[in-house]
């Protein structure tokens, strides 16, 4: 049977949409192009500044698409008692790297919206653990619970206008900062120890969720560490060996965010390749009723990780000027039967780089590798 | 087995006293010392390799993950904001951001503030929270001249002593950060080797003198 090669990200994509549609998740198609009036009222969602814009012929200005969430919310519509559930495979243009230059790179993800419930949101974070599992070894899913950040700021009395600078401390897991902020802005030393310990706990569900505990007894806290304990015990009786890692650097925009935030790593790639969380907040301020939940994967960072082959074609096929081109596409045919790759040429390309140089010569192939 | 962490050094003289205190926090590695040609360094009982790196170039290594920790200045991780956690404040390398400008010089609130400075995003966030507008002239090096031969108005620099400003008849007239190397690390790496980064971490912390 011939292996069909294909590229890391393609192979992700193909597995991806695999495990997202046996759990009834429907594809959701989107044009390349949207109003750029809805990500410029939503500038701050977006993971990055910058959109590409251009007027279309009736003079709307429009965007290339910098996210799908928004037009997933944007098109949804609220129907009691249930939820709806879709994924994409999208390319989305945004600056990226150091330089900001854009790029369009191809973002995979899910969404589910509507009449949420512990199990349905469950289900989203057991997907991103799959998924995660389905496109690479030693995964580890990151998670947090912005609802205890949000508690713990209440309860230590920290003034809104603080907010950003305090949860930016925590999301660099800046002690030193969080302290000289603290000191300067008044905050007590009871206020800043419970804090400082959304740097320092984190962890496996085991080892950081019987501390957590023991941290504050909010109504707000308490109700938001047992839904995050929730759903790491059900997580962690999945079939699989799973790398559940608590972590309250994870830290996304609160005006959106509210819930569950969780980010996928893989060994050797530097950034998150899976990002995700619950929304609620976004859908609210669209006008929508409901509650959302989804996340992204970042299909693009998965380029580096192929394997690196050794040859640009695995034979390379010399034919001579006066060599019939019907002999020649059956030799080609013939060589390539098993799957391997082959190249024919009049003459050797300079910069490639073959397994096997064959030469078609008085009607016979001979191997001229060595020479 | 202990994994290996990768370590982006500052090259010059606060990289040297950098390696000092990475030495005296028990990852020492004598052969970095030597004068030799080689660029990387490796002492596997300690598990850390070190290698030297242009300083304003330790936050890349580290946020793209070609190094798991690095020591950066405030200065750079202000203008660049890598996405990376900001472990210790090694109060090393101290100094402060300041606005300089000639002796007596007047801030004029008719015309456009020309400010010179390596540091843009800095010099714009500082003035924006004065609701200020700004003609920004980005310069890589000797920044001084620019007041004294009316390129600009002002510049954005870092200041240690004072003493370069001085002689040539600038001086400071706002501090706006202070200044100090930090210990950075790979927001991946540390979900990965997290006993081992925070291990470093710890150690490091220990020796720094306030």
């Amino acid at each position: 049977m011939n292996e069909i090669w294909y590229q890391p990200e393609e192979k992700a994509m193909f597995a991806l949409r695999a495990l997202w549609r046996s759990r009834g998740y429907l594809p959701f198609e989107m044009s390349k192009f949207e109003e750029y009036d809805l990500y410029a009222s939503n500038k701050d969602f977006l993971v990055s500044d910058g959109i590409i814009t251009f007027t279309d012929k009736t003079g709307r200005l429009l965007a290339l698409k910098p996210d799908v969430t928004l037009s997933i919310v944007k098109n949804y519509s609220y129907s009691a008692g249930s939820v709806e559930k879709v994924y994409y495979h999208e390319h989305v243009y945004r600056p990226s790297g150091s330089t900001g230059e854009y790029k369009e790179i191809l973002q995979s993800g899910l969404e589910c919206i509507g009449a949420l419930d512990l199990f349905q949101t469950a289900e989203v974070v057991s997907l991103a653990a799959r998924s995660l599992h389905a496109i690479g070894e030693n995964s580890v899913l990151a998670i947090s619970h912005l609802g205890i950040l949000a508690a713990l700021l209440e309860e230590c009395g920290v003034p809104e206008a603080l907010h950003r600078h305090i949860t930016a401390c925590i999301a660099a897991k800046s002690a030193h900062e969080l302290h000289l902020l603290c000191t300067q802005q008044g905050i007590g030393a009871e206020a800043e120890k419970k804090l400082q310990a959304l740097i320092t706990i984190h962890g496996s569900p085991a080892q950081a969720l019987s501390k957590l505990q023991l941290l504050s007894d909010s109504k707000a806290y308490l109700e938001a560490l047992e839904e995050l304990t929730a759903i790491c015990a059900i997580i962690d009786a999945m079939p699989f060996a799973n790398n559940l890692y608590i972590d309250f650097s994870i830290v996304q925009d609160l005006r959106y965010y509210s819930g569950i935030v969780f980010r996928g790593y893989l060994p050797g790639i530097p950034d998150r390749v899976l990002s995700g969380g619950r929304y609620d907040r976004l859908v609210a301020q669209l006008g929508k009723q409901g509650g959302a939940i989804g996340f992204a994967v970042y299909l693009d960072l998965l380029e580096q990780t192929g394997d690196e082959e050794n040859w640009d074609a695995d034979v390379l096929l010399l034919y001579g000027e006066g060599e019939d081109p019907a002999e020649v596409l059956q030799t080609v045919d013939r060589l390539s039967a098993d799957g391997a790759r082959v190249m024919a040429q009049k003459s050797r390309p300079d910069k490639l780089r073959f397994g096997r140089v064959l030469r078609m010569r008085d009607g016979g192939v001979f191997d001229e590798t060595n020479d | 087995m202990k994994p290996m962490i990768n370590v982006a050094l500052p090259k010059g003289r606060l990289g040297e006293k950098v390696y000092d205190l990475f030495a005296r926090a028990g990852y020492e590695c004598p052969s970095i010392l030597e004068n030799s040609r080689k660029l990387i360094f490796e002492n596997e009982e300690a598990g850390v390799r070190y290698f030297w790196v242009k300083p304003s170039d330790v936050a890349i290594y580290v946020e793209r993950g070609a190094a798991d920790i690095g020591v950066a200045g405030k200065d750079i991780l202000l203008e660049y904001l890598p996405d990376v956690y900001e472990l210790v404040d090694l109060n090393m390398g101290k100094c402060r951001m300041a606005v300089a400008a000639k002796k007596g010089f007047r801030y004029h609130r008719d015309r456009t503030l020309r400010v010179a400075t390596k540091f843009p995003r800095i010099a714009r966030n500082y003035y924006n929270g004065q609701c200020r507008d700004i003609d920004i002239i980005h310069l890589n090096g000797s920044i001084e001249l620019a007041p004294i031969l009316g390129l600009s108005d002002v510049i954005v620099d870092i200041v240690e002593t004072g003493t370069t400003l001085k002689e040539n008849d600038l001086e400071p007239i706002e501090t706006i950060v202070p200044i100090s190397a930090r210990l950075i690390a790979n927001k991946s790496s540390f979900k990965f080797k997290s006993a081992a980064i925070e291990a470093i971490a710890a150690a490091m912390k220990e020796q720094v003198t306030e």
